[in-house]
């Protein structure tokens, strides 16, 4: 237990050190206080509007971002240190490959909670200092969930990043593959379910399964969480659409979250322990 | 425990090539010993199967008497140091952290970090970057981490390569201080001449094979390898080499400059050959050269012709 907090401690020393943890706060930040205050800007407006238009529209920016930064805060994080020489380093000391991988992904997983945390947090108080009307508890029980799922997206992320960084034997070829899976789940896992609908025309069958097949992309997961709370109204009749009003049961989807924030990291532990220095 | 490493027909298989192959040596506790070779021999696997970082396609490894696999392989590496063959760290990091955070991992105390810095003449480079450190620093910063925790066993993977002759004999100071510590120590290298005096046994492998092992006196010995007698002469060699006792003692002879020639005697013969040297009256100077390890390296290195690569 000893050896994990210390491998996490380094890493997310690491983050801060290279500046990325104090980069991406700062990106939170000025994204949700950008939004919120150009965020109506369509309907000829500035300042700060309503709270949930905002969430909406972090949560479409989110999840671009956080799947990205996690990523790429994590790629290298095991097969940079066997290109180095620093695994054959650490593996020759009393400490097991769960506990280095670990260590890892608790340290980068825990950055990314750190900065959704005060990145938002914030900004969620700059705009209720400025606006008296978002000074509400709704707004923080809100912005609780929606830093909650983003935290959990992140560790899924970091989770992937694991998988991919000991599966791969080199840096240039894990990171292109994190580029890949990035984009295939981020756009073209989408498109792909949108085009099968269109061209099907929508049966039964496929109205009943589709619902479901959101699941199986983490970020579909937590723009289902953030959106249906929010409900209709706040921008996002579009996705809600697509999925035909399939009621979401909150703890569910926290649930599948949570089992993404998990499964590919014990995958990328399975792989590690597995394998010969 | 009478031996810190035993190995009992270990073989080895990296894919189709088999990188060891029916591998027994012993390494007695409180003894310094080489692990000798040449690149490619196998040293370097060794040492990583000692470790349990690697597993065996066959045959025991035991390390200060337990098995290295799993988690009691694991708690038996808290009292194993080890320096990698080309060292590397995090260069982000100062020499001190990088230190202190290998002293977590490897349970020593806190003290350590600094102790060892000092010990190890890195102080004042303590709190750079190890990226703007020489070879030479990263590699003592290499044995301060080995270091940590006061190992009973040490592994040392090529230490000296690319060290300066001072940074080489700093080295070997401190592996006379271990062994005078009563801790093991096994040195692999290639470079067999500098190693040669500061060991007690050798194990030398080549091409995954153990060619040879023993106490170095015992193999130098048993290689039965030739005295060499270099002796020169005040003017030319000429009717030297004609002399009848001189084909009746000496083994070989080689003409090296106009007045230098070189014999090479038996152990046994070489007592009587300086007798009839001294005798000779133009002599100027001669050099016993006692065979080394290295020579007797290179003859049985060429005399077996290895395994390496052959697939089964």
């Amino acid at each position: 237990m000893n050896s994990v907090l210390a491998v996490a401690g380094k890493e997310f020393r690491d983050d801060f050190r290279n500046r990325w943890a104090i980069a991406i706060t700062l990106l939170f930040a000025v994204l949700a206080l950008g939004i919120a205050y150009f965020g109506a800007a369509t309907s000829g407006r500035v300042g700060f509007t309503s709270f949930d238009a905002t969430i909406a529209s972090l949560t479409t920016l989110a999840a671009f971002v956080v799947p990205l930064i996690s990523l790429l805060i994590a790629y290298d994080t095991v097969v940079g240190e066997r290109s180095s020489g620093t695994l054959l380093l650490l593996l020759s000391y009393p400490l097991s490959r769960t506990a280095l991988a670990t260590g890892k992904y608790l340290g980068h997983s825990l950055v990314l909670v750190v900065a959704t945390v005060v990145g938002f947090g914030a900004a969620v108080a700059v705009i209720q200092l400025l606006s008296p009307a978002a000074r509400s508890l709704t707004a923080w029980v809100d912005m609780g969930g929606f830093m909650l799922s983003a935290s959990l997206l992140g560790a899924s992320f970091v989770g992937v990043a694991c998988l991919i960084s000991v599966a791969t034997r080199d840096k240039s070829r894990a990171a292109g593959l994190a580029l890949l899976t990035w984009f295939g789940l981020v756009v073209l896992f989408d498109l792909l379910l949108l085009a099968v609908l269109v061209a099907s025309g929508g049966n039964a069958v496929e109205r009943a399964v589709y619902p479901y097949l959101l699941l199986l992309n983490p970020i579909d997961v937590f723009r289902l969480v953030n959106l249906s709370a929010l409900g209709g109204g706040a921008g996002n009749e579009m996705f809600l659409a697509m999925n035909g009003g399939h009621a979401y049961n909150a703890v569910i989807l926290y649930a599948v979250l949570l089992a993404w924030a998990v499964g590919p990291f014990a995958l990328a532990l399975l792989t590690f322990r597995r394998q010969e220095v | 425990m009478p031996n810190a490493i035993e190995i009992q027909d270990i073989s080895k298989r990296f894919g189709p090539a088999w990188a060891l192959e029916h591998v027994d040596a012993l390494v007695p506790s409180g003894q310094v010993v080489g692990l000798l070779g040449h690149n490619g021999a196998g040293k370097s696997t060794l040492i990583k199967l000692v470790l349990g970082l690697i597993e065996p396609t066959s045959g025991t490894v035991r390390v200060l008497g337990a098995s290295t696999a799993g988690a009691p392989g694991r708690r038996l590496r808290a009292r194993v140091g080890y320096l990698p063959e080309n060292v590397a760290f995090y260069g982000n990091l100062s020499g001190r952290e990088v230190l202190r955070y290998l002293a977590l991992l490897k349970g020593a105390g806190a003290d350590q970090p600094d102790e060892f810095l000092e010990r190890l003449g890195l102080a004042h480079a303590a709190d750079r970057r190890v990226h703007t450190y020489s070879k030479g620093m990263r590699q003592r910063l290499g044995l301060a981490q080995a270091l940590l925790g006061d190992p009973e066993l040490l592994l040392f993977d090529e230490p000296t390569a690319g060290l300066d002759p001072m940074a080489t004999m700093d080295f070997f100071e401190l592996v006379g201080r271990l062994r005078a510590q009563g801790r093991t120590v096994l040195i692999s290298s290639h470079v067999l001449a500098e190693l040669e005096p500061h060991l007690d046994r050798a194990v030398i492998l080549g091409h995954g094979e153990v060619l040879g092992q023993g106490t170095v006196a015992g193999m130098r010995e048993a290689a039965g390898l030739p005295t060499t007698i270099a002796v020169r002469f005040a003017g030319a060699i000429n009717g030297f080499l004609h002399e009848d006792w001189l084909s009746r003692l000496a083994v070989g002879t080689r003409v090296r400059e106009p007045q230098v020639v070189e014999l090479d005697v038996r152990p046994g013969d070489k007592m009587a050959v300086v007798r009839r040297l001294m005798e000779t009256s133009s002599l100027v100077d001669i050099e016993v050269k006692e065979p080394t390890l290295a020579r007797l390296h290179a003859t049985v290195g060429t005399e077996h012709t290895g395994a390496a690569g052959r697939q089964k």
